[in-house]
């Protein structure tokens, strides 16, 4: 349904993706670990390895949590819009099909968070 | 020579029917669809501006005197707590927090209602409820500047109250209520007297009112205490106008009452996400506490809630939508939100802290289906990690509901272990939301919601970073230059509340007042 409004009322979106300086925006939230608030917003090239993105990114994003190195990355779980979804670390974002504003959520089996809290 | 008059004074119900209903026409050289052009668009129909009724019958001359009189006493009392150092005779220093937390992200909002009411008054073609606008514009603002000159008192003192003006429309956490009534005055004169003069002056304003004004009196800020009690006796007044409104909608065509239904499910959701500010200061940034979060939602929602919409229910109007989230959410919010500022508390202008023992044990009474289970571990950690110099700041940008603005902190009704994930594709985008309610009030209106500032996605698009900022320069911190656009001080402002100037000083100051030093 439309906005109820005097005349026309049409926009563009505010975070398009040609917005973004050649990044698109990649979301990323890591399950049963609350202590992080909320999934992550990072900014990411589409030929961008998505194994860079582990290796390299995410230990500055996660790695404050005791569980962070004990990941065993090719146990993890990932979901792609809530759906399972199959990692590559050696395709790029593209490669993987993963567009602006995709969102990620990974799920690391036995890691349940501060003393098993989810946080 | 002088006039011969019968009577000297008109009695009080000509002089209303002269100062109110006398003052209006109707328009022959222009038409009235022309002078007031957003009447219709909205689909709301209304025959006969006269049947609404006027609950006070209150004219401005005799609006003026009640509000002097108000404002005679307000100042005398704030003066003499400026000139007493009242500051320091507050519970300790972390309060102070609330008080910036009132400044920076209610105030605005009160001056942002009286343009609201301002402009809604002057689309409605009835008089009666276009003067019932006026006093309550008149009323906002009032609060707005009374809030600013009483507060203005701590900003001599402590930081983080410099900016706020500036700091509304840029520092991230503010979005959230900036953007709430953004919405509100955007759309037309019937939605935002939903919005406001209903949903949020009637259904939701004592969860607002009380906490802060109960919490400034329990916590000895009696400059704050003074503000809210005469900002109060004004509410009485809004209350009953947002309460007409709705009636004289409702009563004037049953087509409106599809609209008004869809307008109270989005306005009680969008204020009860905007609140979840206020429950957080209630449970954590009160040193003394007056009650929790859950009770006050009990209480001012669920009881006296309860009852209204009983009561409208013979206009066909039934209980907000998500309620039953709501009810499993109150275990949890304020918890989720207190960790969010703990989060980001390096772009921040309030500090957090880690509850005392004291205070984490009042929080496991208070909430013993869920604090020990899930949040007082978190809170325990991250102590022993500041004990360490290990105090956690996080750095990397969170991802934001789309509606509400919030960083997607809510979990998963019935699931608290579990982040709740909303999204919606709409014109080759995608947009994500925090809950059912944020989700399907964008799907409502998403041309509108399309539009919205959030505040990474502007970060990320160089759009918050002072002009002549270079962000491809060698060595760029991007929180730094973010900050500086906040007008935010390092070290000042932010961080943690222990070790910050604000806990220093105050001691200080207060062992001067209390101790031969």
């Amino acid at each position: 349904m439309g906005v109820a409004a005097i005349k026309e009322y049409e926009f563009q979106s505010a975070d398009r993706l040609e917005n973004f300086h050649g990044n698109q925006l990649l979301y990323i939230g890591w399950d049963q670990h609350l202590m992080f608030c909320a999934p992550f917003c990072l900014p990411m090239p589409p030929n961008m390895r998505f194994g860079d993105i582990i290796e390299k990114v995410l230990p500055g994003v996660f790695g404050y949590h005791p569980d962070f190195a004990q990941i065993d990355w090719s146990k993890v779980e990932w979901l792609k819009s809530s759906q399972p979804w199959q990692a590559d670390f050696n395709k790029t974002l593209a490669e993987l099909g993963l567009k602006h504003k995709d969102v990620l959520r990974f799920r690391t089996p036995g890691l349940t968070g501060i003393k098993g809290s989810a946080s | 020579m002088d006039m011969k008059v019968s009577k000297k004074k008109l009695g009080l119900k000509e002089k209303y029917q002269h100062m109110t209903r006398g003052l209006g026409w109707e328009t022959t050289y222009q038409s009235m669809d022309d002078v007031f052009p957003f009447v219709k668009y909205e689909g709301i129909k209304i025959h006969d501006w006269d049947k609404w009724e006027d609950p006070f019958r209150l004219t401005m001359d005799a609006y003026w005197k009640y509000q002097a009189e108000k404002e005679r006493k307000l100042y005398a009392i704030i003066d003499a707590y400026a000139q007493n150092n009242g500051h320091l005779s507050v519970t300790d220093a972390r309060y102070i927090n609330a008080v910036k937390l009132f400044l920076n992200g209610i105030s605005p909002l009160e001056y942002m209602a009286h343009r609201g009411f301002a402009m809604t008054g002057r689309q409605f073609p009835g008089v009666g409820p276009r003067v019932a606008c006026l006093m309550q514009s008149l009323d906002e603002i009032r609060h707005a500047q009374t809030q600013i000159h009483s507060i203005s008192n701590y900003n001599k003192y402590y930081n983080g109250f410099h900016e706020y003006r500036h700091m509304l429309e840029r520092v991230w956490y503010l979005s959230v209520p900036r953007s709430f009534f953004d919405d509100a005055v955007t759309a037309g004169p019937f939605e935002f007297m939903v919005a406001i003069g209903f949903s949020f002056e009637y259904v939701l304003t004592n969860l607002l009112f009380v906490p802060f004004v109960s919490g400034a009196a329990y916590n000895g800020d009696m400059g704050t205490m003074t503000f809210g009690f005469s900002a109060q006796s004004d509410e009485a007044r809004h209350m009953t106008l947002g309460l007409e409104v709705i009636k004289f909608i409702l009563e004037q065509d049953p087509d409106n009452l599809p609209i008004v239904q869809q307008w109270i499910d989005k306005w009680t959701w969008r204020g009860y996400r905007v609140l979840t500010l206020v429950g957080m200061m209630m449970d954590y940034m009160l040193p003394k506490r007056i009650m929790s979060w859950k009770e006050a939602w009990e209480v001012y929602f669920e009881e006296n809630g309860g009852a209204l919409f009983k009561d409208l229910a013979r206009y066909g109007i039934r209980p907000p939508k998500w309620l039953d989230q709501i009810e499993q959410d109150k275990d949890h919010i304020s918890h989720q939100a207190w960790a969010t500022f703990y989060n980001y508390a390096a772009a921040c202008n309030f500090h957090t802290w880690i509850p005392t023992d004291d205070e984490m044990d009042w929080l496991s009474q208070k909430y013993p289906n869920s604090f020990d289970k899930y949040y007082r571990p978190r809170l325990e950690h991250w102590r022993e990690e500041a004990k360490k110099g290990n105090r956690f700041y996080n750095k990397t940008l969170p991802m934001l509901c789309q509606t509400c603005q919030i960083p997607m902190i809510f979990t998963e009704p019935g699931d608290p272990t579990q982040i709740c994930y909303r999204e919606v594709d709409y014109k080759d985008n995608k947009y994500h939301f925090c809950s059912d309610g944020c989700k399907e009030i964008f799907e409502h209106e998403p041309e509108k919601y399309i539009q919205s500032w959030l505040p990474v996605h502007q970060i990320y698009q160089g759009n918050c970073f002072n002009e002549g900022v270079d962000p491809t320069a060698e060595g760029f911190d991007p929180l730094a230059a973010v900050l500086d656009y906040y007008h935010l001080n390092f070290g000042r402002d932010n961080l943690d509340f222990e070790g910050s100037e604000d806990q220093k000083n105050f001691d200080e100051w207060r062992g001067m007042a209390t101790k031969n030093v």
